[in-house]
């Protein structure tokens, strides 16, 4: 049986009587593309932020690479990599100096970050913005950066909060092209998006309403399932019965 | 240690990048001292009286040219009734009202006493009260001058009673300049400023862009986070310090009498000290307005009752504990005494670990505040 880097266990959130996310139990495996879907408010956002570490649950039981995310943060933040919805390496540092920063912190010694940066740089075809302002790039460069910055210390997760908000269609493309590298070389992709498109490059996706899994299979078994052409269809079947407005 | 040596890294070189910061550590050191010193000046001078002299003797003109020649009063006019002279004072031409009754040499040396009267318009009670007692002084001296011209003769008792003559040593400010009370403060205030606002804006700023989110997921310590903030703003701190010192010998020539590592070993704890304060600040603010208004509202009290500006001897009890709860407070006087008096650290140790525990307090409450998880 494959290794399971993700368990989950009735895990929940509450903001006073507000379930953000109320008993979600599922397992991720080990280089594993996972995709996260809901609507806005639906509870992603909140349930990646407990696996990520930076926020408490409230009951229920979850591991990360092994490490309690009640207990042993510290742990999981040393085998995750994490890239938010909002765009988060520094503006007024170069794309050279993020990626030492990134990697200095997660422990990097100089000659591996030189060494990676070097690779990196030569990779996204960034050898001449190598020393601009990341303030000054393109949306599109930002998010494959950031992307880049994520799984640059080699972690055994990385966790995307809709990666791909606002990009255009041939960034995302290529994109995804990084996310299918970084699977095939070991790392765990935990998603989220809104685009059910990319839902259909999942190897598995969840359905969360009202912060609930509905529906957790590949998409393919998913279409069956419901009798729908697309994900789109699937996602809108179980969505509209969402009471939580949408913010 | 070493991921402290990448987060130091970043925050000098995104300091060194912001061109308004570098110019504002070398601007607001020499303009603070050369301006504030100015407006901070509380001297009363160029009082203006408007003089209602109904005697016209020649008494009164050696009065009034007393008055003239002490520098610190203009007569802005003469005129014949107090309704006229209090109009000068409507229009801001007069601070004084001097209304000297008529046959006041006459009854002066005849009696051995006689009353002017002195209306001052004290919209400005500090100039007000400064100046009317200059006033009473200069005249009181006068009459005592005239004793030996005029009352000796008719009252030989009570020229013989003996005056007490109060004589006055002024110590460490000898010329009684207001640029030598002032200067050791705006110190104070340049590294309050830096302490107080700039590490706080700097970690709002980045809760702000969501980059601190970046750094929680990170499995960064604490205390390598908030010493990779703090340590930049301690070191500029001290340059700013520096620069401010050298001003104020070069352009006012004021030199610390006192050691001057003291000085540096409390502007050290003293930063510390308000650093931790910021960081504090930083934990109860989501943005930078909040951070702001905040920050200011706290400096404005802890300045405002800190003696910076006015004695806090003078203050009512509960105030002046207040005042003692703030470690500007005892900073500002630490300052004076090592600057002016030359005062050593047996002398200003009480204030040494007052700073030392306000640095241990404020840091210990905002470290514990800054949560990784929440």
């Amino acid at each position: 049986m494959a290794e399971q880097v993700i368990v989950c266990n009735e895990l929940t959130k509450r903001f006073g009587d507000f379930y953000a996310v109320n008993k979600i139990t599922f397992e991720v495996t080990k280089g594993e593309i996972f995709g996260f879907l809901g609507a806005n408010g639906a509870g992603k956002t909140t349930a990646m932020r407990i696996l990520c570490g930076l926020s408490y649950p409230t009951s229920g039981t979850a591991t990360v690479a092994g490490f309690d995310v009640y207990r042993q943060q510290d742990q999981i933040k040393r085998n995750i990599g994490y890239m938010s919805q909002k765009f988060s390496l520094y503006e007024n540092l170069t794309i050279v100096e993020n990626i030492e920063f990134y990697g200095g912190v997660y422990g990097l010694s100089r000659a591996v970050i030189k060494e990676r940066s070097g690779e990196l740089i030569q990779t996204l075809g960034l050898e001449k913005e190598a020393k601009k302002l990341v303030g000054s790039l393109p949306l599109g460069w930002k998010q494959k950066l950031a992307f880049s910055v994520a799984i640059f210390h080699r972690p055994q997760i990385v966790f995307l909060d809709e990666p791909t908000g606002g990009v255009d269609p041939v960034t995302r493309r290529q994109f995804w092209d990084m996310i299918y590298e970084a699977a095939a070389s070991g790392i765990t992709v935990f998603v989220t998006t809104h685009y059910m498109d990319e839902a259909e490059y999942c190897n598995r996706v969840t359905i969360m309403v009202d912060g609930k899994i509905e529906a957790l299979d590949a998409p393919q078994a998913l279409k069956q399932r419901f009798q729908a052409a697309n994900m789109e269809e699937v996602f809108y079947q179980l969505a509209r019965s969402a009471k939580r407005s949408s913010d | 240690m070493k991921k402290l040596g990448f987060l130091l890294q970043k925050e000098f070189r995104q300091i060194l990048r912001d061109r308004i910061i570098l110019v504002m550590i070398f601007a607001m050191p020499t303009i603070q001292l050369i301006i504030l010193p100015l407006a901070a000046n509380f001297e009363v001078k160029d009082i203006k009286v408007v003089v209602v002299d109904h005697d016209h003797s020649t008494l009164t003109q050696r009065m009034l040219s007393k008055l003239g020649a002490s520098g610190y009063f203009r007569i802005t006019g003469a005129v014949s009734s107090y309704q006229e002279a209090l109009h000068y004072v409507e229009r801001n031409d007069a601070d004084v009202v001097l209304e000297i009754p008529a046959n006041f040499e006459r009854n002066l040396v005849r009696e051995g006493r006689q009353q002017v009267s002195l209306s001052i318009d004290a919209i400005n009670g500090a100039r007000a009260s400064i100046g009317g007692a200059y006033l009473n002084s200069i005249i009181a001296d006068f009459s005592q001058g005239m004793d030996l011209d005029f009352v000796r003769a008719a009252h030989p008792v009570a020229a013989r009673m003996p005056v007490i003559n109060v004589m006055y040593n002024t110590w460490y400010n000898p010329r009684e300049q207001y640029k030598y009370y002032m200067v050791p403060g705006i110190f104070v205030l340049l590294l309050t400023l830096i302490g107080g606002f700039m590490a706080a804006l700097n970690i709002v700023k980045e809760k702000e862009i969501g980059t601190i989110e970046q750094i929680n997921v990170t499995p960064i310590r604490k205390w390598e986070f908030i010493s990779g903030k703090l340590i930049p703003f301690w070191l500029m701190g001290l340059i700013i310090f520096t620069i401010g010192l050298l001003v104020a010998y070069v352009v006012y020539g004021i030199a610390s009498v006192g050691p001057l590592w003291l000085l540096y070993l409390f502007a050290a704890v003293y930063l510390v000290a308000l650093l931790g304060f910021g960081l504090l600040i930083s934990t109860f603010s989501a943005n930078q307005v909040q951070a702001m208004f905040l920050a200011f509202f706290f400096m404005m009290i802890f300045m405002l009752m800190s003696g910076l500006f006015t004695a806090t001897e003078s203050m009512p009890g509960w105030a002046r504990t207040i005042s003692a709860l703030t470690p500007v407070t005892h900073f500002v006087k630490v300052i004076r005494m090592v600057m002016l008096k030359g005062s050593g650290f047996a002398d200003v140790q009480l204030e040494f670990w007052y700073e030392v525990a306000f640095a241990l307090v404020l840091n210990a409450w905002a470290v514990f505040n800054y949560k990784k998880t929440s």
